[in-house]
């Protein structure tokens, strides 16, 4: 299967266009069966109480803000080594998805903080870490906005995501390097309390849930994208609901 | 049911979690429905400006 | 170009020594001749510190816990004042097209930008550090800390904004998008150097926070001037 004819924006438009759907259905469908798992199956936790059942939507959110940061850099990647111009259009569209992932897991994490360990924020490695995320994602879309020439933005953004992206491993060790250097402080919160299958289950589910949701609006939003910046070009202009 | 709405007490930040969001995920989707509306009438007008060159 | 840079025996004429040398003596010169404008964001630093104790209360302890973060915050806003100085002049005038075109090195040629950038922000920022330590009475152990601390950490902001200065050339929202796009990369350096000093007043070992911020400082010191040169060269496109 020749997959450079996907390089171009026409063929991806419509490519994207016959599959989000399915990645949306499955993403409802998945969405469904994990809260069903999260509020019907999974057992009261013994410690937490009702108040756990935040996870399921929390450790999602989470998962996804990062691995769509590391997505979109290597979206970004292959825009600078190659120059094309569908890599940069797939980064640009991921980059709001990825914010508001990050949001979901900063929010839902405060009101899960609060119930549990007292307090909605903790300056801790990962709260922390979550939020420069969440700064790393805006100072990203503001400098595609604040560009004008879309190849420059193009390029400029892939170089900060890339950039961006070798601080985040260095976020995440900190997390571990945390733990050595203040030793007996507080709560250990890397240390994912030893949970019935049934709750990683659910969280499983919900993360595949988030994953397929993600690769809907992105495909949708790119669709979006293209429209904007290739119009003109012959093959919108005649396209139905288009053309004059 | 309304056991479940109190989720054992902590109903405020297990729906605060849930219901914000549900907010923002239909935000989302409404914005990108949005985006879409606007680039394809953007689209239209720059196929009506080639057309009459 | 090639008179003024005393070339020994087995150096190439546009080699990475060469070109890091010309660019440090051109930019020292250059910033040298507008003192008074490295004299203002050295000011600014000094002021920004001595604002801490004005706002909140004056309480020994608490300043001296406050002190080595606000020193740091400090160093690392006054770092963000000074970037656009590395490019802007120059990309406004047409020598930064120059310099890309020349045929020496672009990475070295902006690492010897960076070198001076640190000369004339960082290196004074240290030196200062001990004397505002006093106004929030950090012993001699602890300043000496938030010292060493900024000494390998200052270079680092050097290099991270060096990033962030090229790749908003000539864009709209100047410096507060300049300060979105580093912010978050200076954090982590923040947390390191800054917790060096609470390690030493918690009596727990300084070694893993300056081991980490040595190794940060490794890291950027080859790579940023290659994501700068190619930044520089995306915004002269």
């Amino acid at each position: 299967m020749n997959f450079y004819q996907f390089s171009s924006p026409a063929t991806f438009y419509s490519f994207a266009g016959r599959i989000a759907p399915w990645f949306a259905a499955a993403a409802a469908v998945l969405a469904i069966v994990g809260l069903w798992i999260g509020f019907a199956v999974a057992p009261t936790d013994f410690q937490q109480g009702e108040a756990y059942r935040i996870i399921f939507i929390h450790v999602a959110a989470a998962w996804m803000s990062m691995f769509i940061y590391l997505v979109m850099a290597f979206w970004g990647m292959l825009a600078l080594a190659f120059n094309t111009r569908l890599s940069a259009m797939m980064a640009q569209a991921l980059a709001p998805t990825g914010a508001l992932m990050t949001f979901i897991a900063l929010w839902t994490g405060a009101l899960w903080g609060r119930p549990t360990w007292g307090t909605y924020w903790a300056w801790d490695a990962r709260m922390t870490s979550e939020l420069i995320l969440l700064f790393l994602y805006f100072g990203i879309m503001a400098l595609r906005s604040a560009i004008d020439d879309p190849r420059r933005a193009d390029r400029a953004c892939a170089l900060l995501t890339i950039v961006g992206a070798v601080n985040i491993p260095i976020i995440y060790f900190s997390v571990q390097w945390w733990n050595t250097l203040h030793q007996g402080a507080s709560v250990s919160l890397s240390a994912a309390p030893k949970m019935a299958s049934i709750m990683l289950l659910g969280m499983l589910v919900m993360t595949f849930a988030a994953w397929f949701y993600t690769i809907a609006v992105a495909l949708w939003r790119v669709r979006a994208i293209i429209l904007e910046r290739e119009r003109g070009s012959g093959w919108i202009s005649g396209m139905q609901g288009i053309a004059a | 049911m309304s056991e479940f709405i109190a989720m054992g007490g902590y109903g405020f930040y297990v729906w605060g979690a849930y219901v914000v969001t549900a907010v923002v995920i239909v935000a989302e989707l409404v914005a990108l429905r949005a985006r879409r509306r606007a680039a394809e009438s953007l689209a239209a007008g720059t196929a009506r400006t080639e057309a009459t060159r | 170009m090639t008179g003024a840079l005393a070339l020994s025996d087995n150096e190439t004429p546009f080699g990475v020594g060469a070109a890091l040398r010309w660019a440090v003596v051109r930019d020292l010169r250059l910033a040298l001749r507008s003192r008074a404008e490295l004299g203002v964001q050295l000011l600014f630093y000094v002021i920004v510190v001595s604002l801490f104790p004005l706002a909140s209360s004056p309480d020994r302890t608490l300043l001296a816990t406050m002190g080595p973060g606000v020193i740091w915050v400090a160093a690392l806003l006054a770092s963000l004042l000074s970037l656009p100085r590395l490019f802007a002049s120059d990309f406004t005038d047409g020598t930064l097209e120059q310099i890309a075109l020349s045929p020496f090195p672009l990475p070295a040629l902006v690492s010897g930008k960076i070198l001076a950038h640190w000369l004339t922000t960082g290196l004074p920022i240290v030196v200062l550090a001990p004397m505002l330590g006093l106004q929030y009475g950090l012993d001699a152990e602890i300043s000496g800390i938030v010292m060493l601390a900024l000494l390998i950490g200052t270079p680092i902001l050097s290099l991270l904004g060096a990033i962030g200065a090229a790749l908003t050339l000539g864009v709209r929202g100047g410096g507060s998008l300049l300060a979105l796009l580093v912010l978050p990369l200076y954090v982590p350096v923040l947390i390191f150097g800054a917790g060096a000093a609470d390690a030493v007043r918690a009596g727990l070992s300084v070694s893993a926070h300056l081991s980490l911020l040595t190794s940060g400082l490794l890291i950027a010191l080859v790579g940023a001037p290659l994501a700068t040169a190619t930044a520089v060269r995306i915004a002269l496109d």
